[in-house]
């Protein structure tokens, strides 16, 4: 018997039953019991159905305690009991089916983006194929429109694509050659053809599926208790109801008692929160990984951030191009072209920026030289150029004027590192550096403090400057420079033992030990980095901190609806019971106040989905903030 | 040993959660069941030399529960 009949049993038992209500008001009364009867009968061959198959697996089942109840009630004449129950018990499954799958549609929707086939290119010959024959190392071709079906590398083309699925953010990212893109992802306007370097279960698209679905079935504190509580109740009921058989005798009694043994809305209760709040988080591209950790993110009043990677971006940046007789882009060309033989990364970001600037770096430098910790020396086009700091200046002899002293002066200042270039011992420009703040930072923080958090901590491996730079920039409660791994765990476990809460988030390589030491770790998955995915109880998909604070204002929503639905669960149980006993609440009543309840605390846990707490806050983009790197 | 996900259509009353998990811990073979209430699917750890997972299958239908899909590796 499949849910799509019972759906038609159930309609077909309520029609009945409306029937009866019209002969009953008609006064047809013989009539009206033959249709109370049938109603009680068709509705009941599902349920006696699952009763006796539960039955024949020696399996003990709420449907069994049904069967008897309404058979009792047929037996003594309680046609109207009988039929109610056994329509209210179908219909009660049948809307929490629908209402559940509510609050599960976040989960869903995301199972929904699977990609189901690929188009590769294998021996030349290109062909459409199922996502489960992919492997490793094939050629993959996604255009517009098309779902990406593998983990990869593109290899050619480029393109925008519409990453929600994986980080929540649907603002399409731009993607070309060496970029990498991920299952799940689709193209929103381009061609690329990408080599797949992970399939089927290995993507990270799938591994946030399984993390997603494990997380809603790991109980939190509040669901075990439940459960235990839940376990018990289902026998006490039953044995409730014998023993007011034996001393009242009271058929009708006994047989409510069986009603309402099935402790559906306790079971229930905490975990449709947590569910649908587990949900809300992986739309918004936060990855909760439990209940308990729900619970425990709700309590936090300590931050402590990590600052590079983490409240900056992590990846220095040409912030600012100060060029004096000579174009910009020129003297970008120029720098860059020298600084091709660089392996420091100052050099690297401004190779960087000069190809992002679609700059072609054709010459090849002559006479290259790196002098360490200072910067370079190299001739292109016959010029003879310097690039590096003050000292290398001082060293080449190079007159610094003032104008370009207070400039450059200034550019430090704002937390850059200022770069000087010379042809022919001569400035011609200063390039500024650094490595921003993340833009939402300063919202993140606002918006953590609205929700509760008490103190935010910033602990840097950097040097102190830099770090109070950030610090006041940001407005932290407290920053500790300098620090190796192991301080910025003994800082957080100083901080737990002074009874505060803590949350850690870092970047999850080099911070790992401290997010494991705090009562909440959360890492940026870096679009999945392995290790930040699996050990951070709080994963940011899409590396932003406004998902951080999301996250913990949803924290704080999940657990008080879980509160509501179990406060309203035990009060509904504790009246249900005193209904009963004091003679008030029969079979059918019994039956509507059981599923309804049940109801309202799924329909209470559907509000979660649409939680958001952009409503009250409003975005406002915070000036360039900058930072030497 | 190997892992059977058995697909459900969506589970109403949590007490199924019992009744089922019970019910495959019994089978001579099953290591370890579980069932996802949230998203509907069973998992179960076998050893394949005393049980096929046809077997497993059957006894979660045969409790009343269609299966829609599954998955043995």
């Amino acid at each position: 018997m499949n849910a799509k009949q019972t759906t038609r049993i159930t309609a077909a038992t309520g029609l009945l039953l409306a029937a009866a209500i019209g002969l009953h008001l008609i006064g047809f009364h013989e009539w009206r019991q033959i249709l109370l009867i049938a109603a009680t009968v068709l509705a009941g061959i599902p349920i006696a159905f699952k009763a006796f198959k539960a039955l024949k697996m020696k399996a003990f089942s709420i449907e069994l305690l049904v069967t008897i109840a309404v058979v009792g009630a047929l037996f003594i004449g309680e046609y109207v009991e009988s039929a109610a129950v056994t329509f209210l018990f179908l219909f009660g499954a049948y809307l929490e089916a629908r209402t559940l799958e509510k609050t599960r549609s976040s989960l869903k929707a995301l199972v929904d983006m699977a990609p189901l086939e690929a188009t590769v290119i294998r021996d030349g010959e290109t062909m459409i194929i199922s996502v489960d024959n992919v492997v490793e190392g094939d050629r993959v071709i996604i255009r517009s429109g098309e779902k990406v079906a593998i983990d990869g590398k593109i290899l050619t083309g480029n393109a925008t694509m519409n990453e929600a699925a994986i980080t929540g953010e649907s603002v399409p990212a731009s993607k070309s050659v060496d970029d990498r893109v991920f299952s799940g992802t689709i193209v929103d306007n381009g061609f690329i053809e990408v080599i797949a370097e992970r399939v089927g279960d290995d993507t990270t698209f799938a591994r946030i599926i399984e993390l997603v679905e494990e997380a809603q079935e790991s109980q939190s504190k509040t669901e075990k208790f439940l459960d235990r509580f839940a376990n018990i109740y289902t026998p006490a009921i039953i044995a409730l109801s014998v023993l007011v058989y034996l001393f009242t005798r009271n058929i009708e009694m006994t047989l409510t008692f069986l009603v309402i043994a099935c402790p559906g809305a306790l079971v229930i209760s905490a975990p449709v929160s947590i569910v649908a709040g587990i949900g809300n988080g992986a739309r918004h591209g936060v990855l909760i990984k439990g209940g308990d950790i729900m619970e425990k993110l709700a309590k936090i009043d300590t931050v402590v951030f990590d600052k590079t990677g983490t409240l900056t971006r992590g990846k220095p940046e040409v912030t600012d191009i100060h060029a004096i007789g000579i174009e910009k882009t020129d003297l970008l060309r120029l720098v860059a072209e020298a600084e091709m033989i660089s392996e420091h990364h100052l050099g690297q970001t401004i190779v960087k920026e000069a190809k992002s600037q679609g700059l072609e770096l054709r010459n090849e430098p002559e006479n290259a030289e790196v002098i360490k910790g200072n910067g370079i020396r190299a001739t292109i086009e016959g010029k003879q150029l310097a690039i590096g700091n003050r000292q290398l200046m001082i060293a080449e002899g190079i007159q610094i004027a003032n104008e370009i002293e207070d400039y450059a002066i200034n550019r430090e200042k704002a937390g850059n590192t200022a770069i000087f270039a010379s042809i022919n011992d001569k400035i011609f420009g200063v390039l500024s550096i650094a490595d921003r703040i993340r833009p939402e930072a300063a919202d993140a923080i606002r918006e953590l403090r609205a929700s509760g958090v008490k103190q935010i901590i910033m602990l840097t491996g950097d040097n102190r400057h830099t770090a109070e730079l950030v610090g006041t920039q940001l407005g932290l409660d407290q920053v500790h420079a300098e620090l190796l791994p192991e301080d910025k765990v003994a800082m957080v476990k100083k901080l737990k033992d002074a009874g505060h809460r803590v949350a850690m988030a870092g970047d999850g390589i080099n911070d790992a030990p401290a997010i494991a030491t705090a009562d909440i770790g959360l890492a940026m998955g870096e679009g999945g980095t392995d290790i930040s995915m699996e050990t951070a109880d709080v994963v940011l998909m899409a590396d932003r901190l406004d998902q951080f604070s999301h996250a913990y204002s949803l924290a704080k929503a999940t657990v008080r609806n879980m509160k509501q639905n179990t406060f309203f669960a035990v009060g509904t149980v504790a009246l249900l019971l005193a209904g009963v006993l004091l003679g008030k609440v029969f079979l059918a009543s019994g039956m509507l106040i059981h599923e309804l309840s049940v109801l309202l605390v799924i329909l209470n846990a559907i509000r979660l989905i649409r939680y958001t707490m952009r409503k009250t806050l409003k975005r406002k983009n915070s000036e360039h903030e900058l930072l030497p790197e | 040993m190997k892992k059977i996900v058995l697909n459900l259509e969506p589970l109403t009353c949590p007490s199924c959660i019992k009744k089922i998990e019970s019910a495959l811990r019994k089978l001579d073979g099953i290591t370890e069941a579980k069932v996802m209430f949230n998203s509907g699917k069973v998992r179960a750890q076998f050893d394949e030399d005393k049980i096929e997972a046809e077997t497993i299958a059957k006894t979660v239908s045969g409790l009343g529960y269609p299966i829609i899909s599954q998955k043995v590796s």
